[in-house]
């Protein structure tokens, strides 16, 4: 174990430098606004990204790749929409659930289909998706439709409480994240599959020639992205209860940010969800801070977030470069 | 015989065969099931019909696609246009409009028809506007060797906010009638914008085809490392395609705000990366780069906003559309992709061993 | 137990077309268990389709493989390792960002509760690499460690999926150095002594004579014979790999003095203490018009380095480099194309070719780039120089619009060269120009240097192939370890040069 440790530092900088990036901006957030300090602010962070997490989650596996997927958060407003409809024609969520993540697993393998077998580029392919699946909810429902299941209320509003932490509580949706990040970090560590995701990210025509399931593998991280992504709207559905066609705009890009400023490359083969955790983190900091500050507009955290991945961005690239010169 | 095969062949390899089969698909479907829609009359003095509405639409993504093509050849990206869209309309609004900051403005003010800055400056300032942008992203790209993606994506994040900051976060109506001609002017009948397209395109290509600019563009797309030995400079001609494409997309803003009459820092030029993007690559440029063709892209553009309005004329609601354009691009690209072209080949030459036996 | 006679693979009557192209007619190959064979041929010859073809990547025509005494349908990469034919390509095709273990065991790596395990997989891996006597830190990534090092890691793979009964090594020596490479051949020896049967196939004539056993030549697809190495004397080979007698090879070492040398006292570029730190050591270097100088030395002693800083690459730390007495301020390839500095590079795959241009378009490429990007050559003068030195190479091709990646490797290093032709340079510099080419094209370049000179201007030839330099250098400079060891008129031994590369002069 210990001799994994010594390159495991080396190789995991800018994941490191985001970690403590996290702290540095929860502390000074904290220390301007005193109420910031509550506990309950940090697991509100859980609350409030919880579907971001997801996505995010199930997208470090598509970028460690090499690969993108940008239908995520249509999946999300899909699934909404679905539910809702499904739900108010009177279908047990006992079913509706299930089906959800079905729906999501065949949408991620069509799109991982698509760009392995017709060999289009990612980006068109989940793009693609993303209109498709927006525009499939809009047809299910053009202005919304509101969830009046008890079962969905009931998970949105059971308070867990955190052991030895008082007053400190999360919903049943928010460990949903956490859960699947365990699970991911042993799918990555521990699993042919995991280090199949790396070595295509790394080199493509190497692994395949290495005998490796590469093309299966990478239908397989697509088909996770898309369940992940209707995990997400489950969760989604049920903090908002309600689905429409137009929820989470631009959450796509929200959690490309989070995974890149977590330290995964865009170019694939270097990266953790242990980093993407930490970079979802950084964006809930900020949107915390700004609605402490309470009087900068909305859009502000459009600008925040675009000036911090910049800065990321710029750390990574020096890192990587300084890398290669060595 | 075996000319002709060859002669078909080269048709068919030719970039803009694919597009323009599409195209008229399109078109025949149309032919078909919407009586009237090739229907062109004439009203006040101008031509009108779904033909001139399309070629009035799609000249904002023209635009666009354009700058794209030459962003996606060098091997990159840009996720920004529509943002600066909504700056350069942003701009255009705010120095036409006195209300700057929190004054209160009496309605009479507001919707003068009057503008508080010369035409000619605005324009000005509304292509300084996006140009700048276009060089923000070259010089990340170029200079500060970030990739194109997140780069763009930058901006694309934070230039929504940048406009609702020129407008101070309103959603600003513009007035002043002379404003208007750029997206709902007409000249010999036909609309402005189109002339407008026109002039852009054939300055482009004078650009790229007249110059080696294109040659270089394509060297460094395909291999950029080669072009660097051969003293091609990668960051001047990664710095000018940005800029261009922000220039384009400033364009396409003023036309954008000028048929809405209005600024709207969310909705203005939404989703227009995205078309034009497709356009681009509904053209047959590849995304990583090298050979590129200005015209297929703008039939690209024509082909997207051809099948939105034949949509709208089958009564599909906007939002929907998104469904059917996703459905759209998945038909382009299998026609692009090996399967067909392998198939298509096959049958060529299954013509051609045919008719070789019966000789 | 040593039945050395034994075929373990026999090839027959194995064809293969392309469009357009025969790549293999006809041919047979065959392979002892226990013996080192030699695959060479010049460029277009078919070993690489014939490679393919074993290892499942292609299918042949027509023809039969049998592995063992039992006829065998190779489906697919992955099929081919299974059955016991291991592959190891120039490009080592391993992953770079996992570890040197995981890249022997991934694919069928030990497991625990479901999992993978890695203790048990750390493990098998050193025991793997002991076997070919390395001791590496095996949980480190692959890419911290040099190319020889992975090279061994990607032996030790596919000897550990399957009882290898065949290992195939395609240009596994260029790359390395001395070291390594007999590094290496103690390796192949060792499991050839384990009845392994090894292909080898490499352009290094040399090492061919080293270690193999028997030599199989294929030219244009066609099998010219399988000989025993010791029996086939290097100048019959060479004929044999030609197709046409030699002796022009050794009329031109002859011609090389007879040539009139334009003596003349100014230098055409003269480097001055020139130098970067990390890169080469600083230097002096002068080149007179009308000359030829030769640049030796082992992999990685700042060969290409110096090129680098000649041509503006690489900007020097240190030093002047002063041309026809002007001194170069602004080191970059467009300065040095306006200053009539050409190099052509050494990986022309990577940094020369642009392969979805034409060749008319490759070949004006650096031209018009000094020319900038308003003064543009237009397309008739384009294809009067493209089709000038069409001619001059002797590239061929059947018109100037050929798509430059479907030339063969000879004809492309052609189209680089003209590019840099094209631009009229004082100096030229050329690094590598022969490697992975035909013995036919490898002479054309010697040739051509030797005529560049004649005309009066200076070219600097960076070869590893000491032959090559001795044959066509009025000069010769010896580099070692990052610095300029030794400088020798043109005549001096290669023993000379060899024992300064050693370090013993």
């Amino acid at each position: 174990m210990m001799q994994r440790i010594k390159p495991f530092l080396l190789t995991n900088g800018p994941m490191l430098i985001s970690i403590a990036i996290f702290i540095l901006v929860y502390f000074a957030g904290s220390r301007v606004y005193p109420n910031m300090q509550k506990t309950q602010v940090f697991f509100n962070l859980f609350i409030n990204q919880a579907s971001l997490m997801i996505i995010s989650i199930g997208m470090t596996l598509v970028l460690i790749t090499g690969g993108i997927d940008l239908s995520v958060a249509g999946m999300i407003a899909l699934t909404s929409a679905a539910s809702a409809s499904l739900l108010a024609k009177g279908a047990s969520p006992a079913l509706v659930i299930p089906l959800m993540l079905v729906m999501g697993v065949a949408f991620g393998t069509t799109i991982g289909s698509l760009i392995q077998f017709l060999k289009v580029q990612p980006f068109i392919v989940s793009l693609m998706g993303l209109f498709f699946a927006r525009g499939m909810a809009y047809i299910i429902t053009l202005e919304g439709l509101p969830i009046e299941n008890p079962t969905y209320r009931l998970l949105a509003l059971t308070k867990v409480y955190i052991p030895f932490l008082g007053k400190t509580y999360v919903y049943i949706p928010s460990l949903i994240g956490p859960i699947l990040l365990l699970v991911v970090i042993y799918l990555s560590f521990f699993t042919r599959f995991g280090r199949t995701v790396y070595a295509i990210g790394n080199n493509e025509q190497s692994a395949r020639l290495m005998g490796l399931p590469v093309g299966r593998t990478k239908i397989i991280v697509y088909a996770f992205s898309g369940f992940c992504s209707a995990l997400a709207g489950i969760v989604w559905s049920i903090s908002l209860l309600s689905g429409y066609g137009g929820y989470a705009p631009g959450m796509e890009l929200d959690a490309i940010s989070s995974v890149v400023i977590g330290g995964t490359l865009l170019t694939g083969g270097v990266g953790n969800v242990i980093g993407t955790l930490f970079g979802v983190l950084i964006n809930g900091t900020i949107v915390s801070i700004l609605q402490f500050n309470g009087t900068l507009s909305s859009w502000w955290t459009r600008i925040g977030v675009g000036v911090l991945t910049l800065i990321f961005i710029g750390i990574q690239s020096l890192f990587y470069m300084r890398k290669k010169h060595s | 015989m075996k000319n002709n095969t060859a002669l078909l062949k080269r048709i068919r390899e030719n970039r803009l065969f694919w597009p323009l089969i599409a195209l008229a698909l399109i078109l025949v479907t149309d032919a078909i099931f919407v009586p009237g829609f090739f229907k062109i009359g004439i009203l006040d003095g101008h031509l009108y019909g779904n033909m001139i509405d399309v070629l009035n639409n799609s000249a904002p993504l023209m635009l666009v696609a354009i700058g794209m093509t030459l962003v996606i050849a060098t091997g990159g990206v840009d996720l920004s246009v529509g943002a600066v869209i909504a700056i350069s309309a942003a701009m255009g609004a705010v120095l036409i409009n006195p209300a700057l900051g929190n004054k209160l403005i009496s309605n009479e003010i507001l919707t003068k028809d009057a503008t508080n800055t010369p035409l000619v400056l605005i324009v000005l300032a509304d292509l300084a506007a996006g140009t700048l942008c276009g060089l923000w992203n070259g010089f990340l790209v170029s200079r500060g060797k970030i990739q194109p993606m997140v780069a763009t994506l930058i901006l694309m994040v934070a230039g929504r906010g940048i406009a609702q900051l020129i407008t101070n976060g309103q959603i600003m109506t513009i007035y002043y009638t002379p404003y208007f001609f750029f997206g709902n002017g007409f000249i010999f009948g036909l609309p402005v914008s189109i002339y407008i397209v026109a002039l852009v395109f054939l300055f482009a290509w004078i650009l790229v085809r007249k110059t080696s600019i294109g040659l270089f563009i394509e060297t460094v797309g395909i291999n950029a490392k080669s072009a660097y030995y051969s003293g091609i400079s990668e960051k001047n001609i990664k710095l000018f395609v940005y800029t261009f494409c922000g220039f384009c997309a400033a364009i396409a803003g003023l036309i954008l705000s000028s048929y809405v009459h209005s600024a709207d820092g969310n909705n203005n030029g939404l989703n227009y990366e995205m078309d034009a993007i497709l356009a681009v690559v509904i053209g047959g440029t590849l995304m990583s780069g090298g050979r590129f063709s200005l015209l297929s892209s703008v039939v690209g553009a024509l082909i997207i906003w051809t099948f939105t309005i034949t949509m709208y004329t089958f009564g599909v609601p906007a939002n929907a559309l998104l469904a059917g354009r996703a459905v759209l691009v998945l038909v382009v690209i299998l026609l692009y992709s090996d399967y067909t072209q392998n198939f298509l080949n096959k049958f060529t030459d299954r013509k051609k061993v045919r008719h070789d036996a019966t000789n | 137990m040593t039945d050395t006679n034994d075929l373990i693979l026999t090839v027959k009557d194995i064809s293969k077309t392309f469009p357009g192209v025969n790549a293999l007619e006809h041919v047979d190959f065959s392979l002892k268990r226990g013996e080192i064979h030699a695959l060479v041929g010049e460029n277009g010859a078919g070993k690489s389709t014939l490679i393919k073809i074993l290892t499942g990547v292609e299918y042949p025509d027509t023809g039969s493989i049998e592995l063992d005494g039992k006829i065998m349908e190779v489906k697919s990469p992955q099929h081919a390792q299974e059955i016991g034919i291991s592959t190891v390509y120039q490009e080592v095709n391993l992953c770079t960002n996992i570890s040197v273990a995981e890249n022997i065991m991934l694919g069928h790596e030990p497991r625990r509760f479901g999992g993978i395990d890695w203790k048990r997989l750390n493990a098998f891996a050193n025991l793997a690499l002991q076997r070919l006597s390395v001791d590496i830190d095996v949980t480190q990534p692959l890419g911290n460690y040099s190319v020889a090092i992975q090279q061994m890691v990607a032996i030790a793979r596919s000897l550990e999926i399957a009882s290898a009964k065949i290992l195939i090594l395609d240009e596994p020596t260029s790359s390395l150095d001395v070291a390594e490479a007999n590094r290496l051949f103690s390796l192949m020896q060792k499991l050839k002594g384990e009845g392994i049967g090894i292909i080898f196939i490499t352009h290094f004539l040399d090492q061919v004579y080293q270690i193999s056993d028997r030599i199989t030549v294929l030219r244009n697809g066609k099998l010219v014979g399988t000989f025993i190495t010791a029996s086939l004397p290097r100048m019959e080979l060479i004929a044999k790999m030609l197709g046409r007698s030699i002796t022009d090879l050794d009329e031109m070492s002859k011609a090389k003095f007879s040539r009139e040398q334009k003596e003349s006292k100014k230098y055409s570029l003269e480097a001055r203490g020139l130098g970067r730190s990390g890169s080469l050591e600083p230097f002096d270097l002068q080149l007179h018009a009308s000359e030829v100088v030769g640049i030796a030395g082992l992999l990685g002693s700042g060969r290409t380095e110096m090129a680098n800083l000649i041509f503006g690459i690489d900007t020097p730390d240190t030093g002047t480099l002063t041309l026809n007495d002007r001194q170069v301020e602004h080191f970059s390839p467009l300065e040095s194309l306006k200053n009539g500095i050409a190099l052509c590079p050494e990986d022309r795959k990577a940094e020369g070719i642009v392969g979805d241009l034409t060749i008319r378009e490759n070949i004006i490429l650096a031209l018009q780039a000094r020319y900038g990007w308003f003064k543009f050559l237009s397309t008739q003068k384009q294809y009067e120089i493209a089709a000038k030195y069409i001619q001059i190479l002797g590239i061929s091709t059947p018109s100037p619009d050929q798509l430059v990646k479907n030339l063969s490797g000879g004809n492309q290093q052609k189209v680089i060269l003209a590019r840099w032709l094209a631009t009229n340079p004082q100096v030229l510099i050329l690094d590598e120009p022969t490697k992975g080419i035909d013995v036919g094209a490898k002479a054309e370049i010697q040739k051509l240097m030797l005529d560049l000179a004649e005309e009066g201007k200076s070219c600097v030839f960076i070869s590893s192939e000491l032959e090559e330099v001795l044959r066509t250098s009025h000069r010769i400079i010896v580099l070692r370890d990052r610095k300029k060891a030794a400088e020798y008129p043109g005549d001096v031994d290669d023993h000379t040069i060899i024992q300064t590369m050693a370090g013993n002069l």
